[in-house]
């Protein structure tokens, strides 16, 4: 029994590591631009699968492939925004959400032209026996994937609150027009916050395609859970995608190991609905807030 | 209905009743049938878009329990096809009222991401609990009305463009009458509507129950020509595009769903040719298209007919 459910709770900690990256890329993004970036899912692929071209296609050391492959994932990140989001000035909601599905679209349209349809994978990090808690198997890789995440929170926590840049990046979210007052550029700062939610999403890529194989068309569901996991911690809150991300993948496990296996993508939907219908303001949102917002 | 629909709902007829004679080819058809069908959905999303300001990311779960609601009722339970489909019509219309009651206290993004999560339920329970799971299933019937059965490409052509026709006409006079003049007065705003006594709540509901139905006979028209159905036809793609046509068209006007309709339709079918290349043009077409046609087509070409008029 405890091994069983131990088993399901390792597992669904680790894709909730995932889809708690993808949150707060989420999250990085809304609170400087008040935009969803809908093409969030595009980036944990491209980290997966230009991780897979640098290692095992162009067999470059390890630590050279994951730094090419946040650069590649920054540098996409960084013409999206100058590309796509730049030009329009007039925030317009409904065309916002269009042009993050059709640059999704279109990074979808590349990856498939490089990769194809199949999924790639490479070795784990680490060789090594899988580790074995009460009877309950737990592969290294899915340690790496907790420890990189708690490692990006960790850092993004410093960014956000110790350095000069991130504390002006937390300004603009609060207001945009005061923070230009006080002389901080804000366009610099949403093309930073796009480069910085692409690179989180990159490394979640990175650790989890050693586990579940990526595919080129695996961002719209990946983005999908991980705007639950944003929305469930109350959107626009650092935290509340970290609890709302590791909260989502564990349900979804337990529900794909006790209940039915295919109603797993159902989970996040309708912890989605029920949190919007009854408490959209998430977890930790306060509603005050919620309601200020003008999206 | 002011001269200029009048204007185009004629030639829109004549275009329909003579583009069989000019295009025979089964081919041209059945993409001009689909064409119908996803006008079918962008009229019904671009009044609760356009007019409503309501966005919906899940019209597809619309259309999917249209197409097998009415597929399954007339495929198990034997019931007569135009009968299905008119179930399957108040099947769609009150999942609406359902998802509406509570969803359309949200606004904006939190709306979008509310109806996109419907739509993905709906794809997720085609997919575990429909006939055949993924693979979806076929033998669905044909449209008969009266004793005449819709079995050539020629006279489904002409049933779904009638369908979109009459869809058309009541769409122009909903919003010409008092009920659209308060739903743009709602577009503009809300609080100066309440102050004036309008029941903003139900409006929204009555509006996206209406987009509900006529996606729910769009996914009626797909089975029933198609006679197969899988749960891929109904995804979050497909909501996505159907958003897609009515932005493509322009949002604020009815003829831009026809016409982005048409567009989205029959671009895939061009775009064949770039073989794997084609999701990637596809997606380029729809980016530049948005940053430069914002207004859409049919108002950036109103505007251009107004310019060289003065």
């Amino acid at each position: 029994m405890l091994t069983v459910f131990l088993q399901f709770l390792f597992s669904g900690l680790t894709v909730g590591a995932v889809y708690a990256l993808v949150g707060m890329g989420f999250n990085i993004i809304y609170n400087a631009t008040s935009i969803i970036n809908l093409a969030q899912g595009e980036f944990v692929v491209i980290g997966g699968l230009m991780m897979w071209f640098f290692t095992s296609s162009v067999k470059l050391p390890f630590v050279l492939s994951v730094l090419l492959t946040i650069l590649t994932a920054g540098l996409i990140a960084f013409l999206m925004e100058r590309l796509t989001i730049r030009p329009i000035q007039k925030t317009d909601l409904l065309l916002m959400i269009m042009i993050t599905i059709s640059v999704s679209i279109v990074l979808r349209g590349l990856l498939m032209f490089k990769f194809g349809k199949d999924p790639y994978g490479y070795p784990p990090f680490t060789e090594g026996e899988p580790i074995s808690i009460f009877g309950a198997i737990i592969q290294q890789q899915a340690l790496w994937v907790i420890g990189v995440t708690a490692v990006s929170i960790v850092l993004l926590y410093i960014f956000f609150n110790k350095t000069l840049i991130g504390k002006a990046m937390k300004a603009c979210a609060v207001d945009p027009v005061a923070a230009r007052l006080v002389g901080i550029n804000v366009s610099q700062m949403v093309m930073l916050s796009f480069i910085l939610s692409g690179v989180v999403g990159a490394i979640g890529g990175i650790a989890i395609t050693p586990i579940s194989l990526m595919e080129y068309d695996k961002g719209p569901m990946l983005a999908v859970k991980g705007f639950c996991a944003a929305i469930l911690g109350g959107l626009g809150r650092g935290r509340g995608a970290i609890v709302g991300g590791f909260t989502i993948g564990v349900l979804e496990s337990m529900t794909a190991g006790y209940l039915h296996s295919g109603l797993k993508d159902a989970v996040a939907l309708i912890i989605l609905l029920l949190v919007l219908f009854y408490k959209p303001a998430g977890i930790f949102g306060s509603s005050a807030i919620a309601r200020l917002r003008k999206f | 209905m002011n001269k200029d629909n009048i204007i185009a709902l004629t030639v829109l007829v004549i275009l329909i009743v003579f583009f069989p004679l000019l295009s025979p080819s089964p081919y041209n058809l059945s993409i001009a049938i689909f064409a119908g069908i996803n006008a079918l959905l962008a009229i019904g999303l671009s009044i609760l878009m356009g007019y409503a300001g309501q966005i919906s990311l899940g019209q597809a779960g619309f259309y999917g329990i249209g197409a097998y609601v009415s597929a399954i009722l007339s495929l198990k339970a034997g019931i007569p096809v135009l009968l299905s489909i008119l179930f399957a019509a108040s099947v769609a219309g009150i999942s609406a009222v359902l998802l509406a009651v509570p969803a359309l206290r949200l606004r904006g993004h939190y709306l979008a991401v509310a109806t996109l999560g419907f739509g993905e339920i709906i794809y997720i329970i085609l997919n575990e609990f429909g006939p055949g799971g993924p693979s979806g299933f076929g033998d669905i019937p044909r449209l008969s009305i009266l004793g005449y059965f819709f079995d050539s490409s020629t006279n489904f052509f002409y049933l779904t463009w009638t369908v979109v026709t009459l869809a058309m006409i009541f769409s122009i006079n909903l919003i010409d009458s008092r009920i659209g003049r308060a739903l743009r007065a709602m577009h503009d705003s809300e609080i100066a509507c309440k102050a004036m006594g309008l029941d903003i709540v139900s409006l929204k509901i009555k509006v996206f129950v209406l987009s509900a139905i006529f996606a729910s006979l769009a996914g009626s028209l797909y089975a029933h020509y198609v006679t197969f159905v899988s749960p891929s036809s109904f995804s979050l793609f497909h909501s996505v595009l159907i958003v897609m046509m009515a932005v493509l068209g322009g949002i604020n006007n009815l003829w831009g769903a026809i016409l982005g309709a048409i567009i989205i339709t029959i671009l895939p079918e061009l775009l064949r040719k770039f073989e794997e290349f084609d999701v990637l043009v596809y997606g380029l077409i729809l980016t530049f298209s948005l940053l430069f046609f914002r207004k859409g087509l049919v108002p950036i070409f109103i505007d251009k007919l107004k310019k060289l008029r003065a």
